[in-house]
């Protein structure tokens, strides 16, 4: 489980998060909602420290990771995996070696160990035959699921996905959206995405957190979105034509 | 600049700590020296030629008193090329070509989060990426620069086979006059020391970028930029240090 307890952070004057206390919990998909510039994307980078909390505390499994130093943060970094909006592949490595890097970093396994595990994680996400394509040779579905893989490769406890779905058609978003959620329940690991996309918000949205203005404004589940009585979050959730036109 | 120094600074204790992994910066080493000095050395091969010869002909075209030895040609030359423009122009080209790649490479890396990427991971992102390009270039710069002189000085002895200006032996026996070894030592400290200057720079600020595209290419025009500025200063300072 991972815990924020009233996390602020603010960029100069600008308030960005405001007082902010949630749970993610284990074995289940944690979706963060909320409009561009509400701040879910600060949260998400607070929560795996690529950007400091001015205060709060953020605890993995009842470690205080925001109390940590940056060695002593190696080893609950070792357990995330992380998938980025634009992927965040190296360019200058074929996907095998892109997947197979964080095993090179921190594991003393053989090639052939490695490469036994790069092709267990491109088969989940089924790119068997992908080994030896640049990130430059990919498509947009594709480097999010090379991404997944390289993500998974060390066999996470904690899984974060920033806008997995952004610059994706439909049909590839649903794929990747399954990927997530078949992940999470299969190892069982803590799942956290940030999206505005509805679709994946009534798929895989086993918990959801509403922010507004950098404030944790409501928090539900997928059964409980489509019928809140917030404002905010239905003027968030119904915004589209399409789903004001499904609403009437 | 003053809170740009310090950001340099505190990027560079990041970059000077042990690599997470001894086997992969060795890798990453290899490859550098590669990329940074390998690939260098036609370019560098090219303008030490031309360069020699051109030192060469100025020289040769100012003695016009008949007292003067035209071995002094060989002389002036190997000196000119040993002493400055080895070590020093050579470093300044060194710090648009190897310096410009650093900062667009690790700049473009950082706006598509591949930097994060790699700290998530628990990477030290700046040790990983930015202290084998230093390494690199601090090893290999002074072999690129040794060949530029000898490229240099090959430059001169071309002019004098295919002209009139002076002879070969003229040439050669302007090389061997009194020659002092530690002329090589002081081109090599500056060499090392420029090599620091160029992939540090570079580096930081390709680091430092924030934004996109267009921040990538400026952070590789300051980079340039204030490379060939702290060669320049380091060149005097160094300069009066080790000769006077």
């Amino acid at each position: 489980m991972i815990e924020a307890h009233n996390i602020s952070k603010s960029f100069g004057d600008h308030d960005v998060l405001k007082n902010i206390s949630l749970k993610f919990v284990e074995g289940k998909t944690n979706l963060i909602i909320g409009k561009s510039g509400s701040g879910k994307t600060v949260l998400m980078k607070c929560l795996v420290g690529l950007h400091e909390v001015d205060q709060g505390s953020i605890l993995f499994d009842e470690r205080n990771f925001s109390g940590m130093t940056f060695s002593e943060r190696k080893s609950i970094r070792k357990e995330i995996g992380m998938l980025f909006q634009g992927g965040a592949l190296f360019d200058s490595m074929t996907v095998e070696e892109n997947v197979m890097f964080p095993l090179t970093m921190y594991t003393n396994q053989t090639v052939e160990e490695k490469k036994e595990r790069v092709n267990f994680c491109l088969q989940w996400v089924n790119l068997e035959n992908a080994n030896k394509l640049f990130p430059a040779e990919l498509s947009g579905g594709m480097i999010k699921r090379v991404a997944i893989a390289r993500a998974i490769s060390m066999n996470p406890r904690y899984l974060f996905c920033d806008e997995p779905n952004s610059g994706l058609d439909p049909h590839t978003a649903g794929v990747i959206d399954d990927l997530i959620q078949q992940i999470t329940s299969e190892f069982n690991i803590t799942t956290v995405v940030n999206t505005h996309d509805m679709n994946s918000v009534i798929k895989i949205g086993d918990t959801i957190s509403f922010i507004y203005n950098g404030k944790l404004w409501w928090e539900g589940d997928k059964s409980q979105i489509l019928h809140t009585e917030n404002q905010e979050l239905n003027d968030f959730v119904f915004d589209t034509e399409l789903t004001k036109r499904l609403k009437k | 600049m003053l809170t740009r120094f310090g950001k340099y600074i505190l990027i560079m204790l990041k970059v000077f700590r042990k690599p997470d992994k001894m086997k992969v910066f060795w890798r990453q080493l290899v490859i550098e020296i590669n990329n940074l000095g390998i690939e260098s050395l036609g370019i560098v091969a090219i303008i030490s030629v031309f360069m020699g010869a051109v030192v060469a002909i100025q020289t040769a075209y100012n003695i016009d008193n008949p007292l003067l030895p035209l071995s002094l040609v060989g002389f002036t030359t190997r000196q000119s090329v040993i002493l400055e423009f080895s070590p020093t122009i050579i470093s300044l080209i060194l710090a648009g070509k190897v310096g410009s790649r650093i900062a667009s490479e690790i700049g473009t890396m950082r706006v598509t989060e591949q930097i994060d990427a790699l700290e998530i991971m628990g990477i030290n992102p700046a040790n990983y990426l930015i202290f084998p390009k230093i390494t690199a270039a601090m090893i290999f710069n002074p072999v690129v620069i040794i060949l530029s002189m000898g490229f240099g000085i090959m430059g001169g002895y071309f002019v004098s086979v295919f002209t009139t200006l002076y002879t070969p032996q003229d040439y050669l026996d302007g090389l061997r006059l009194d020659f002092d070894g530690f002329t090589i030592a002081y081109a090599t400290i500056k060499t090392i020391i420029f090599a620091f200057l160029i992939t540090s720079i570079a580096g930081f600020e390709g680091y430092s970028v924030k934004g996109g595209a267009i921040d990538v290419g400026a952070s590789s025009t300051r980079a340039v930029v204030w490379s060939s500025i702290m060669i320049i200063l380091f060149n005097l300072i160094l300069t009066h240090l080790l000769l006077s």
